[in-house]
């Protein structure tokens, strides 16, 4: 693990001090701020667990921080309240993640595991300052150590922050692939150069030179999956939000594509992947973040699954006893239906 | 490795320092936002249940008051002929000297009457057809589609001027004309609407159950299709009164001596040159009031109904 | 793909076949009489005994309508389209040089609306709840309210009483020969029945594009290229325009049969000698003849528009283009 150097706590520190004297007491905007700047100073090294979370063997904090934090992140949807009369029904908040915090270290993968359509993909869009017209996002994100708002988010979209999307409907379906992949976003880099490192990549991947001329509804399911991985990787990013990536594809085309995000995060780089199968994220994952009901209830090293004493949440227990090789209970009914509860929000 | 109570303390250990407590619910009031919506949404269905009342209400009110105003209509004052617009008579008199308030009621109130008439007619058709394509089977459905294009293939004034014309024109050549060509929009919506329904996991239930299928129609069919239907009724009623007017207008419609906003305006085109704007302008825009009325009624009443948009 | 294209030709040829038979149907059950309607025409005045006979036997009550249906048809598949009572010219003649005017202004408001609509519909779409949409939102549902020669009316009284600046009817100056018609007196006398039928246009297609630019703003393709860091507009441009070109053009070669609609009432107002007006004047007529002739023209515009629109999604949609999304033909 690196070390702070001296030099960088005290800039912290004066940060802190000077947040302190600017703001009004009472302020609770600026007590928020204050409370952020002095949680990014808190000495990472220190504690084995720290930020709510336990570290895996690989799990480092570059320069001191985080490489992706993300903290109390609550989505919500204001709707009518079912249950009353209809004219009656008043609308009001309904939180479909609430104080999620997570993050996600250099060199690792951490999994968050939770049922289909319980909010995952929000936190996606929230990381990535994607957000729903009607949708009301509070939080606070860390990338590199900065903290961001929406536009800073946005701006880190490309340029630093990639996603892999979950299936081929993620391309237009009137534009050949090959174009897609070098996109358009980086008017900053020349249409030959990322030709040519749209080239590099294909070769990387085993996709032909003849793919780049086919319409996405030609590609076959694991080609439709290294192109979309292909277009995060265009861009050079520090970390990848995988969402859902594996569903759809066989055992084999599953295993290959976490071992190109095992590589990935082996050079230097974070992945976020959002997933149902907690068996694959153990498989790939250093950390595993378990979701559910719209927050992260336990994030934990993957070792720690090995015995259900390491774990410190009761639902994550549950999960560990649903894994194939132990009792297989399946968590009871009334738990699974309680997860899938939120997902009936106005972005389902 | 850490070990649980590591973890526990920490996680304790955390809470209690470096960050402020939890609050629970940080939507409603929390300092770091990244999102929130353009504007906060207002409970509106008070409001649109209001907007269709206040449109049923102004119809019914403008019928009574063109029935009433029938016969004063038709009184001609050859003192008042050519008045521009004034407090005695805000839309004007013609050169009859008739009052054009009392001339655009009377027509508006039969307007109304025409689109009641081929409203219901075409929903009826609407409501037969979508079912027979829906729930008649291959063949029938592939018929349906047919008519539904050919219907579609003339253009709709053409069709109406032929209608009128195979039945002598006036007020039967125009109803009928009207009455029996509006379907095709509504039984495209229906049929959806019945395949949906006929597909949906409760009409399977029933099924499975042994309930007969004209029980299944009544029971489970007819209440799931029937806001959509009334929906498709309502804004029925907007396209056929402007078809009327319209073949009125062109002389395929409705007689002269009836009181009828395309009569009205029809005439008024003798005179405009001579510069007597009110007679076009403003039983125009009365016109165009009462179709804005019915659509904000069926708009309305669709807003209340539909699943899709009750959270709005 | 040309079992695509020969499809959707069998379709047109049945349907142009069904239209005839309605239309042939519906103008010869008519109880007006056309003898009574143009008392004093020419053409009937002028006619020989034989003549007259001739006709009493085309029309007449004497054979059996099917036995007309297939006369009338044949014939009319030699150019024969029968003799116009009110023109005193053969059908054909009528139409084609009514044909032109009535395409000129249709082929004008097709064009103006069509693009007029598309942008405003995106620039709507892409501001969804803005102040920018709602005036194109209100805008387009109050035209949907306006009846066409009721705004026909209102353009004359401001443009041509008024404000002086167009023609008072007819597309050509009175007194002047059809062939001393210079360009600029015919658009002159365009201009107005073009704009009317232009701004009523708008709204469809407008309303349409907006629906269309917020499915695709909300689709997952534009959602990635988002989150790849491209701007709404950008994303629009780049992928947008593609996916919405394709309904828009669909949606406005299905509307010609509105625009056609439309050009009957505005040639009305307008004394604008195209094809409506001609329609109209037949129908009054009892001009059973031209009527018909003009119908089933009408119905081939239509169709034609149509069987354009599903080749146009053959040709650019690469799914159809390979053979393998025939389902999408109804979309």
């Amino acid at each position: 693990m690196e070390r702070l150097t001296e030099k960088e706590v005290n800039g912290l520190r004066e940060r802190v001090q000077g947040e302190t004297l600017r703001g009004v007491p009472g302020d609770r905007q600026a007590d928020e701020r204050r409370a952020a700047l002095r949680h990014e100073a808190l000495r990472h090294e220190d504690a084995q667990a720290h930020h709510h979370h336990t570290h895996a063997p690989v799990s480092r904090h570059e320069h001191g921080h985080h490489l992706l934090q993300v903290e109390d992140l609550s989505v919500g949807f204001r709707m009518y309240q079912e249950d009353e009369p209809f004219f009656r029904a008043k609308q009001r908040m309904v939180p479909v993640i609430e104080n999620l915090s997570i993050s996600v270290h250099v060199g690792e993968i951490v999994a968050v595991v939770g049922a289909s359509g319980s909010g995952k993909t929000l936190l996606a869009d929230a990381i990535l300052g994607l957000y729903e017209p009607n949708a009301t996002v509070c939080g606070r994100i860390w990338y590199d150590g900065e903290p961001q708002d929406a536009a800073s988010l946005a701006g880190l979209r490309g340029r630093g922050i990639s996603l892999v999307p979950q299936s081929v409907n993620n391309l237009d379906p009137l534009m050949k692939v090959g174009r897609q992949v070098e996109g358009f976003a980086r008017t900053d880099v020349p249409l030959a150069t990322r030709r040519t490192r749209r080239r590099e990549l294909f070769a990387r991947y085993g996709l032909g030179e003849d793919a780049a001329g086919l319409y996405p509804h030609q590609l076959s399911g694991g080609m439709a999956r290294r192109v979309l991985l292909c277009c995060a990787l265009m861009d050079d990013p520090r970390v990848i939000i995988a969402d859902e990536p594996t569903p759809g594809l066989d055992l084999p085309l599953a295993l290959a594509a976490l071992a190109d995000f095992r590589s990935f995060a082996d050079e230097g780089n974070g992945v976020l992947l959002i997933t149902h199968d907690i068996e694959l994220a153990l498989g790939v994952a250093d950390r595993v973040a378990v979701f559910r009901d719209g927050t992260v209830v336990e994030e934990t090293a993957v070792a720690n699954f090995a015995s259900p004493d390491t774990l410190a949440h009761p639902f994550s227990r549950e999960l560990w006893h649903a894994l194939p090789e132990h009792d297989f209970v399946v968590p009871s009914a009334s738990q699974l239906a309680g997860q899938g509860d939120e997902e009936g929000g106005p972005h389902a | 490795m850490p070990s649980l109570d590591a973890v526990k303390r920490s996680v304790r250990e955390h809470a209690s320092g470096a960050l402020p407590p939890r609050v629970p619910s940080l939507l409603d009031d929390c300092a770091n936002v990244l999102h929130r919506p353009r504007k906060a949404r207002v409970g509106n269905r008070k409001l649109t249940l209001a907007a269709m009342v206040f449109a049923v209400a102004a119809l019914a009110a403008v019928v009574v008051a063109g029935v009433l105003a029938t016969d004063a209509a038709t009184a001609t004052d050859f003192a008042q002929k050519n008045l521009a617009p004034s407090p005695a008579h805000p839309f004007g008199t013609d050169w009859m000297g008739r009052d054009m308030l009392l001339r655009t009621l009377a027509g508006l109130s039969t307007s109304v009457l025409v689109g009641l008439l081929a409203a219901t007619v075409s929903s009826v058709i609407a409501l037969v057809m979508g079912a027979v394509a829906a729930l008649g089977g291959k063949k029938a459905d592939a018929v349906v589609t047919w008519l539904i294009d050919l219907m579609m293939g003339i253009p709709h004034i053409v069709l109406l001027i032929l209608i009128s014309f195979a039945l002598g024109k006036g007020f039967w050549g125009v109803a009928i004309g009207v009455a029996v060509t509006h379907w095709p929009s509504l039984t495209r919506v229906l049929r959806a609407e019945i395949l949906q329904c006929k597909q949906s996991a409760f009409v399977a239930v029933a099924r499975k159950l042994g309930q007969s299928p004209a029980r299944i129609a009544t029971r489970h069919m007819l209440p799931y299709v029937l806001p959509q239907f009334l929906v498709g009724l309502i804004l029925l009623f907007p396209h056929a009164i402007l078809h009327e007017a319209a073949v009125t207008f062109l002389g395929f419609g409705l007689p002269p001596e009836q009181p009828a906003i395309g009569v009205i305006l029809s005439e008024s085109m003798g005179y405009l040159s001579a510069g007597m704007w009110w007679l076009a302008v403003f039983p125009g825009l009365a016109l165009i009031a009462t179709v804005l009325l019915f659509d904000l009624a069926g708009s309305s009443l669709r807003k209340l109904v539909d699943p899709h948009s009750a959270q709005e | 793909m040309p079992r695509f294209i020969l499809r959707n030709i069998v379709k047109f040829a049945l349907l142009m076949i069904a239209v005839s038979m309605a239309t042939f149907v519906l103008v010869s059950i008519s109880p007006i009489d056309p003898v009574q309607a143009n008392v004093g025409q020419a053409a009937l005045i002028n006619m020989s005994e034989a003549k007259r006979a001739q006709l009493a036997e085309y029309w007449g009550v004497n054979t059996p309508l099917w036995e007309r249906y297939v006369n009338w048809i044949t014939a009319a598949f030699q150019g024969d389209l029968g003799t116009s009572l009110r023109y005193n010219a053969p059908v054909a003649d009528v139409i084609a040089t009514r044909a032109l005017n009535s395409l000129a202004l249709m082929a004008t408001a097709w064009v103006v609306s069509g693009v007029l609509g598309f942008a405003l519909g995106i620039l709507a779409g892409a501001n969804r709840g803005r102040l920018v949409d709602r005036i194109v939102k209100g805008y387009c549902f109050l035209l949907a309210s306006v009846p066409t020669f009721w705004l026909g009316l209102v353009f004359l009284i401001v443009f041509s009483v008024w404000l002086g600046w167009f023609p008072f009817g007819f597309s050509v100056p009175i007194g002047v020969a059809a062939a001393d018609v210079t360009l600029a007196d015919a658009l002159h006398h365009l201009a107005l029945p073009a704009l009317t039928l232009s701004v009523v246009g708008v709204a469809n297609i407008a309303l349409h594009t907006r629906e269309k630019t917020i499915d695709v703003l909300e689709s997952d393709y534009v959602r990635f290229a988002c989150a790849r860091g491209l701007s709404t507009w950008g994303a629009l441009r780049h992928h947008g325009l593609r996916n919405l070109a394709l309904p828009a053009l669909t949606l406005q070669f299905a509307s010609i049969s509105e625009i056609f609609g439309g050009s009957v009432l505005v040639e009305q107002v307008f004394s604008y000698p195209g094809l409506g007006q001609a329609a109209v004047t037949a129908g009054l007529g009892g001009d059973v003849a031209l009527l018909a002739g003009i119908a089933v023209l009408s119905a081939a515009f239509v169709f034609g528009g149509n069987l354009i629109a599903n080749m146009l999604y053959g040709v650019v949609d690469p799914r159809i283009r390979r053979g393998e999304g025939e389902a999408r033909t109804h979309a």
